[in-house]
């Protein structure tokens, strides 16, 4: 089991990103978890559960700043789904390296973009 | 169908581990005009429903160790709150640069550093 202390703050930095940027609390749990001797699977299940209980409770303080509706968030949960379930299904048979790289390009490009606009 | 389309895309990238999460905020306020906030509140529950099936899964395979994620949502929960004061206090416009550079970081981890089940 994951030492008491870096459970406790690997937790509260998970909770920070999750309430903060809405996103990114799996980030700082699966390698924290890994560090304490979970497993890669075990890490990024529990590191699911962990993100799932802290969007709950974001969800709730976004919904009630009135930050978004229900409405807003509804027309994308059946592609979500079925692209979650596609993504799952072909998960072992994608060159997982290449993908990670490729999204790494995407996630930069977008960022200075934004960063320089 | 361009919503389906990142919404099915961001769904497979989370279900891989590549980060969905920052592939559906990006496309909400890139292309369909939200707010950095809006993008990030239906993102989290985007991720809720999304994540129901696998952690369903990942329960009935016995890969959850309850004991440490109890421990790390005790410390989480109340952190939740910190965090979204902090976006409050921030507003729209810094929160998306905060975003981008936390996507910077996120991205050049992606490119150059190594995932648990690369080693």
């Amino acid at each position: 089991m994951l030492k008491k202390g870096a459970a406790l703050l690997s937790g509260a930095a998970a909770g920070v990103l999750n309430g903060f940027f809405g996103a990114g609390g799996g980030l700082v749990a699966v390698p924290a978890l890994e560090k304490g001797g979970l497993s890669v699977k075990e890490a990024h299940a529990t590191a699911l559960a962990l993100t799932a209980c802290l969007s709950v409770v974001s969800v709730l303080f976004y919904l009630g700043g009135g930050r978004f509706s229900l409405g807003e968030a509804a027309g994308f949960l059946p592609g979500g789904i079925l692209g979650a379930a596609t993504g799952a299904l072909l998960f072992r048979r994608l060159p997982a390296r290449l993908l990670r790289r490729a999204m790494g390009v995407f996630m930069i490009w977008f960022a200075l973009r934004t960063l320089l606009r | 169908m361009s919503d389906f389309l990142a919404a099915f895309f961001s769904g497979a990238a989370g279900a891989m581990g590549l980060g969905g999460g920052t592939v559906l905020i990006l496309y909400l306020t890139a292309c369909a005009g939200y707010s950095q906030p809006a993008a990030q509140g239906v993102n989290l529950l985007f991720f809720l429903a999304c994540s129901a099936v696998s952690l369903f899964l990942h329960g009935r395979g016995g890969y959850i160790r309850w004991k440490s994620a109890a421990l790390c949502i005790l410390a989480g929960l109340p952190a939740v709150w910190i965090g979204y004061q902090l976006s409050v206090l921030l507003g729209p416009e810094r929160l998306r640069d905060g975003f981008a550079i936390f996507l910077l970081l996120l991205g050049l981890q992606q490119l150059f550093g190594r995932a648990g089940n690369e080693r």
